[in-house]
């Protein structure tokens, strides 16, 4: 087969799977958004909570709690509500997969 | 190819990467190369929240991009938090930071100014008559001054009379100096720019920590605020209440005070001379220097545009722009927050880019400022910013986001634990 041709068809069957890879990063970009505060990968110094290797469930429910008001806090609720729950749930998987830094 | 030599010797590079291919010579690796191919060379012009930033999580999700960082200055010096060295609460030390973490990253750093942009050609000039080309570029080139809308600015900050400490560094040292050598009894004066400006609450946090400090060193001393806005543009009533508090007798805050014109120290406004000893202009802004000579500046002569999905110029093909100079989306703050949280979208759509990939559809980017109203309290602003693809912009969500309830010392430790987290995040 030319190899062009070739080429040009395995782009098209790679076109689905670039999608994929895609929201492959979208986790990864949106646990990002907390680096500011929380460390990059969630490894947080000084009075921050430290997220990296935290269990997804206690981060979903954490953060449930602050965006219905259970738990007090200084800001939290408030970004807790900029995000919805899929993006939430992506975010705290990605912290509890990371490794806490030493 | 290679991309481990010298990065300002790209011309000579490059012919001899042209001559290895064409007679099948190999380069001599070297140490400091990941293994495989390189996706692509990224420059990365300024070294602040947005440009450092980016260049760290190129490096952290590229894998194998060649990343030069280009600055002038041998070091970062921190706005956020330089308004605790004008109190005298902080040292300068304490807002200080190196560029080793990223070199240690492989990002290569070099000090300097770029001073030509040849988006065409892809490859940028810096002063030094070196060239570096690039797949793509990254500027966060940071704010310019507008001192010729002010009579005399220039000459004064020239001189040093007038100083703007919106720049942190040396300016920041020269204020603070001027602060401990004002006698008991004088008169600290800062004009404020109508907004946009870099850090819309960063005056009224001066302000505050001005004060302070005169409070207890010099009881007898003035605050004046002499603000170009009709009112107090960010956490209002938090910084009201914050000067009620703390702060009567001291500080007086004057709405609609432009000022027109400096002479010596005295701030002319339209109706009124007012006598300073210490006059601390923050100047009208405009996206950096760089982004107007490289013709990025495309939206009311002072801003530079960008898709948000990329942070792609709208006005120069592969070149991305970042932080203060752009433009921003409905209710964007310009802090460094933001720049950080912006280089993070460019840095990942860069790296599908240069992988041919397609870049994400649903970008998020959040913004929090802490502001300093006494020496141990704080108070917070908070957004959340969505992409919007219909409208192709960020849109903060509803509900989401505000400021604090009020002024606390709980947050005072989460404002310097921020500081140290963002400059990790974007140095370390």
């Amino acid at each position: 087969m030319n190899p062009w041709i070739l080429a040009a068809a395995l782009a098209l069957v790679a076109g689905p799977s670039l999608a994929v890879a895609q929201d492959a990063h979208l986790a990864r970009n949106l646990a990002a958004t907390c680096a500011n505060c929380h460390g990059t990968n969630g490894n947080a110094v000084g009075d921050m909570k430290p997220l990296a290797g935290v269990s997804a469930e206690k981060i979903v429910a954490l953060v449930a709690d602050y965006r219905s008001g259970n738990q007090p806090a200084t800001i939290m609720h408030q970004i807790a509500k900029g995000y919805t729950e899929a993006q939430i749930r992506l975010v705290a998987e990605y912290f509890a997969a990371q490794k806490p830094a030493k | 190819m290679n991309h481990c030599n010298n990065p300002l010797e790209v011309s000579r590079r490059r012919v001899l990467a042209a001559g290895a291919a064409i007679g099948g010579l190999v380069l001599a690796g070297c140490a400091s190369t990941p293994a495989g191919p390189s996706i692509g060379r990224v420059v990365v012009v300024g070294g602040g929240f947005g440009g450092a930033t980016a260049a760290r999580y190129l490096r952290l999700w590229g894998g194998n991009v060649d990343v030069t960082l280009v600055e002038r200055n041998a070091e970062f010096v921190s706005c956020p938090m330089s308004n605790l060295v004008l109190g005298g609460y902080r040292q300068m030390a304490d807002i200080t930071r190196g560029y080793g973490g990223l070199k240690a990253l492989g990002v290569k750093v070099v000090q300097g100014e770029v001073v030509a942009i040849d988006a065409a050609a892809r490859k940028v000039r810096l002063a030094s008559g070196a060239e570096l080309a690039y797949d793509r570029l990254v500027v966060s080139p940071g704010i310019d001054f507008m001192n010729e809308q002010i009579g005399g600015l220039a000459a004064a900050l020239d001189k040093g009379s007038v100083v703007h400490a919106w720049k942190a560094g040396p300016q920041t040292v020269a204020l603070r100096k001027q602060l401990v050598d004002m006698a008991d009894g004088g008169v600290y004066a800062l004009s404020i720019p109508k907004v946009p400006y870099r850090c819309p609450p960063g005056p009224y946090e001066r302000a505050c920590m001005v004060a302070s400090y005169l409070k207890t060193a010099k009881p007898r001393s003035k605050v004046l605020v002499l603000d170009a806005n009709p009112e107090i543009t960010s956490k209002k009533g938090l910084f009201q209440r914050a000067f009620d508090q703390h702060y009567k007798g001291i500080l007086e805050y004057r709405p609609n005070s432009e000022i027109k014109e400096v002479s010596g120290t005295v701030a002319k406004l339209e109706f009124e001379d007012v006598k300073a000893d210490v006059l601390n202009v923050v100047p009208p802004q405009r996206a950096g220097d760089l982004a107007r000579t490289a013709g990025l500046v495309n939206i009311n002569n002072r801003w530079a545009g960008v898709n948000w999905q990329t942070m792609e110029s709208t006005a120069l093909p592969g070149v991305h722009v970042l932080g203060d100079a752009t433009f921003p989306a409905p209710l964007m703050p310009k802090s460094g927050h933001m720049a950080n949280q912006q280089a993070k979208v460019a840095a990942a759509a860069i790296i599908q880019l240069l992988k041919g990939e397609a870049v994400s559809a649903t970008p998020v980017v959040m913004n929090t400022c802490y502001s300093f109203v006494t020496a141990k309290d704080v108070v917070h602003v908070a957004s959340v910013h969505q992409y919007d693809a219909a409208e192709k912009t960020f849109k903060t969500v509803p509900g989401s986001g505000g400021v604090s309830a009020g002024a606390n010392q709980i947050e005072g430790r989460y404002a310097l634990s921020w500081a140290q987290n963002i400059w990790n995040d974007m140095l370390a």
